[in-house]
């Protein structure tokens, strides 16, 4: 027993640094956002004073309304075209590189970059820009994770039970429905609590694309000018709901698509 | 159950068991190895064969017992540190490496200089004719030529003694058949004392010098495969070891077993209810009236001779009988008469499990 | 669904275009713009010229680039080395517990990047919680200043990246055939050459994966130099910003842009290309 616990101990240091490493920082956040004196330097007691302060500053209900808007609207689409896609890529006979590539490059595409091709694109067009210029912005990178996540279900997925339901007498688009999409559902319902995710949390690319004036504002960005006027409590109260919500749907993705782990 | 050790054993396991939690995998077994010898460690899966070889290797610790190799106890020592050898039953050849550094890999571990490292490689890839791959990868190599580079790797270190899990259980039958002897000759040619694990009772008796039969953690029977087969210490083993035919009976005060039709005078058999088990071989066929009378249920044809299956008043499943292919020839539903000997029977009397 | 050879284009159809339509088109405008001359009141005046790109190369501009080079390049190190570790932890940890704990570890990536880039203003300014606690450990000079420095930077993309690069390099750990370690012991090596010659080089495409993700994201960086290096250090992200927000120097931008996306694209093929090798090997062992 002995041997044992002590083969186990470096394991078990290392996890306690590690972790202790990525949640530390969380932890202080969320501890202040309860602090009533909103200071890092003393604990002058429980409070909800600063989530109070939230729901009375309407700039911050605003960009929270702003950003369900354009994460819904970014979601519902990316989810349909990634799947899509995803169906598409995974059906071809032969692989395609530059369909692979241009499904990867969202993804690493440094969000800069893209942030300010989409701003001279826009302006180049004279695009009036706002919450839409966002979505459309948005559902670039979401549709690429949708479409990973659901073809890492499709490279499990038995084409023999479409054959099988050909068989049996379905027409395609009956097999579809019956046999395709409920197989796929929860990869589906994953990749787009990702999307959502993703959209709520991004913040250069709708910097770059929403246009001048406070109308369009998103939470990351009013996030980003809180933080940049200086450290306010309320920011710590704002930071512990965002991370409440965004861990929720992280958890919700994961137990709906199970079989597979999601980078 | 063990006969009296004639040479000093290379290996002996004293008494060792193995338990996970609740559940024991190996129950007190106790085994001598001698040197130079071919033994195989028989059993269904599950048996805990494998938990003993990984003892032996030394990737688990006995939770009872002591392993001794040359008398000595090496159940404390770290796998590394161990004159043993494994050979893995997935192979685990290094798959960054050529054949040659999966080969040298060992000798570097045993900080031998660079030359005497090259010949010894190049020996035991003559032996393993493993020579024309030396610079491939394992996955450029077919089933056949990893599983000799698997076994090339463990024997270029000269071990004490050899183990071997479930060498040959990846490959295909035709294969198999020429890998067992292949495993002989090598076995004789390095002078190696090899320990074998397998499932398969059949390689068992093809390759072993003696063999041990396992379940269920414990030790059954040990013994050369002949003694195994003619002589099995038990219905499990019995049953096992190739093709029994049993018949449920009671043995008499006279030493005479009856069963419904069947009368046989046995010799040295405890009066009681009993079960008698003979070998398909040695039972013969003659024209009813003789003996024990029956019908043929079903026949199979096996090359050189056939298997009647013979329904019987004496027993519930037809009894398997060997008859040569060029003997006289029978249909379904023929009736006949069998003729047991004797003195090839077994008698398990009705307390013994 | 029947699959002939129209569906799949069909079915792509849709997705393809968004990306082309908005990304591809996009990117080439912007790398258009990289061999035009600024205009006067910003903007762009369409007259050709390669000055933007040799800008790029100017010795000011080259050693921001450099020094992004240099700080993505030790955030990946450092990355490397705390997320190995943890992840081989993870991967010994029993069955049962391993996705409990893969979870945990990736859960923090998720949350909003700006929150966990804020996270640590609060712990390392002048008035932050580091401070605090080395006071009332009895520290009494002046508090440190650890905000707005490469340190912070560093730190804050280590930070952020690091569940992925666990994430990666766990789960090339978790493929690895356990009996490769164990015919190393048993062949002689201890637990420390086993893991130098067995386990380290057959995760090496998990390790690259890692460290190619977190120096093409940090070298690209805009937030975590602009909140924890204060401004006060540029990386090529910040330039690039700054040319199209502050300086409105379109075309400079630009190639800034088009330099970062090269540098990407190398790192990203060199690396597909070390995988690639790696997975044919791995692929013949999972064949028995």
């Amino acid at each position: 027993m002995s041997a044992a616990f002590r083969q186990k101990l470096p394991g078990r240091i290392v996890l306690l640094l590690v972790f202790g490493f990525l949640y530390l920082p969380i932890a202080v956040l969320v501890l202040l956002s309860f602090n009533a004196s909103g200071l890092p330097t003393s604990w002058s007691g429980f409070s909800t004073r600063w989530y109070g302060a939230l729901l009375n500053n309407t700039d911050i209900l605003r960009a929270a309304w702003n950003t369900l808007v354009v994460a819904v609207f970014a979601t519902l689409i990316s989810t349909v075209l990634g799947t899509l896609l995803a169906l598409g890529m995974e059906t071809r006979r032969r692989k395609s590189s530059g369909l692979e590539a241009l499904a990867f490059a969202p993804m690493v595409i440094p969000d800069i970059v893209l942030a300010v091709a989409l701003l001279t694109f826009f302006s180049r067009l004279s695009v009036a820009m706002g919450l839409h210029t966002i979505v459309v912005s948005h559902v670039i990178f979401d549709l690429a994770f949708v479409c990973s996540v659901v073809r890492a279900r499709l490279k499990h997925f038995d084409f023999s039970i479409v054959e099988a339901s050909r068989d049996l007498g379905a027409s395609g688009w009956t097999t579809f429905w019956r046999i395709t999409f409920p197989v796929l559902l929860p990869a589906i319902v994953a990749g787009g609590l990702l999307a959502f995710t993703l959209s709520v949390d991004e913040f250069i690319i709708a910097f770059f694309t929403a246009g001048t004036g406070r109308a369009s504002m998103t939470l990351p960005m009013q996030i980003y000018s809180m933080i940049r006027f200086g450290i306010t409590p309320e920011i710590n109260a704002l930071a512990t709901l965002v991370m409440g919500v965004s861990a929720t749907a992280l958890l919700l993705s994961q137990w709906l698509n199970r079989e597979q782990h999601v980078p | 159950m063990t006969e009296p050790t004639s040479p000093a054993p290379i290996l002996r396991i004293e008494g060792v068991a193995k338990t996970f939690g609740p559940v024991t995998a190996v129950d007190g077994v106790s085994l001598d190895i001698r040197e130079n010898e071919f033994f195989a460690l028989l059993g269904p899966s599950g048996c805990g064969k494998t938990t003993l070889l990984r003892m032996l290797a030394g990737f688990e610790s006995p939770s009872a017992g002591r392993i001794l190799l040359d008398g000595n106890d090496i159940s404390p020592l770290p796998p590394e540190k161990r004159p043993l050898n494994l050979m893995f039953q997935s192979y685990a050849l290094f798959p960054h490496m050529t054949v040659r550094q999966n080969l040298s890999y060992g000798l570097e571990m045993e900080r031998l200089a660079k030359a005497e490292i090259i010949r010894r490689v190049d020996e035991t890839m003559a032996m393993t004719d493993l020579t024309p791959f030396a610079g491939r990868k394992p996955d450029q190599l077919s089933g056949g030529q990893k599983q000799r580079v698997a076994l090339a790797r463990a024997l270029v270190k000269r071990p004490k003694v050899l183990l071997l899990d479930e060498p040959l259980g990846a490959l295909d039958k035709k294969l198999r058949e020429k890998m067992q002897l292949e495993l002989k000759r090598m076995q004789h040619e390095a002078g190696i004392t090899f320990v074998i694990v397998t499932h398969d009772q059949e390689e068992a008796l093809v390759m072993a010098d003696r063999m041990a039969i396992l379940r269920d953690g414990r030790l059954l029977q040990v013994g050369a495969p002949e003694e195994i087969y003619e002589r099995p210490a038990d219905r499990f083993v019995a049953n096992f070891i190739g093709v029994m035919n049993f018949v449920e009976g009671k043995v008499g005060a006279d030493g005479i077993f009856e069963a419904e039709g069947l009368r046989l005078a046995l010799v040295d058999a405890k009066p009681g209810p009993a079960t008698l088990a003979v070998r398909p071989e040695n039972v013969a066929v003659g024209p009813p009236g003789e003996r024990l009378a029956g019908t043929v249920a079903d026949i199979a044809y096996h090359g050189l001779d056939r298997v009647l299956h013979v329904q019987t008043a004496a027993a519930g499943t037809p009894l398997q009988v060997r008859v040569p292919a060029g003997t006289a020839t029978w249909r379904i539903g023929d009736a006949l008469s069998l003729k047991i000997d004797p003195a090839k029977c077994r008698v398990f009397s009705g307390d013994t499990p | 669904m029947s699959f002939n050879a129209t569906r799949p284009t069909l079915l792509a159809a849709p997705g393809v275009a968004w990306l082309v339509a908005f990304m591809v088109a996009p990117c080439l405008l912007v790398l258009s713009y990289a061999f035009f001359e600024r205009g006067v009141w910003g903007g762009v005046e369409y007259t050709f010229t390669l000055e933007n790109f040799a800008r790029v190369a100017d010795p000011l501009y080259a050693k921001i680039f450099l020094n992004s080079a240099r700080i993505a390049l030790t955030a990946s190190v450092l990355a490397i080395l705390i997320a190995y570790p943890a992840a081989y932890a993870i991967s010994r940890a029993p069955r049962m517990t391993q996705p409990v704990l893969l979870f945990f570890a990736v859960l923090p990536f998720w949350s909003n990047y700006l929150i966990r880039t804020y996270a640590w203003i609060v712990l390392l300014n002048r008035e932050g919680l580091v401070n605090n606690l080395l006071r009332k450990l009895g520290y009494t000079g002046e508090p440190l200043s650890m905000l707005y420095t490469e340190g912070a930077v560093i730190t804050g993309l280590v930070y952020n990246y690091l569940p992925f690069v666990i994430l990666a390099i766990y789960s090339v750990l978790s493929r690895l055939n356990p009996e490769l370690m164990e015919a190393s012991r048993d062949l002689g090596a201890g637990p420390v050459r086993t893991f130098l010659r067995v386990t380290l080089p057959l995760t090496l495409p998990g390790v690259a994966a890692g460290g190619v993700f977190v120096f093409v994201l940090s070298i690209g960086n805009f937030v975590t130099p602009a909140l924890l290096g204060g401004g006060r250090f540029q990386m090529v992200g910040n330039l690039v910003y700054d040319q199209f927000l502050t300086a409105n120097d379109w075309p400079f931008g630009a190639a800034l842009g088009a330099a970062l996306i090269a540098t990407m694209i190398v790192l990203l093929l060199v690396q597909a290309r070390a995988t690639a090798h790696a997975s044919g090997e791995r692929a013949g062992e999972a064949r028995e």
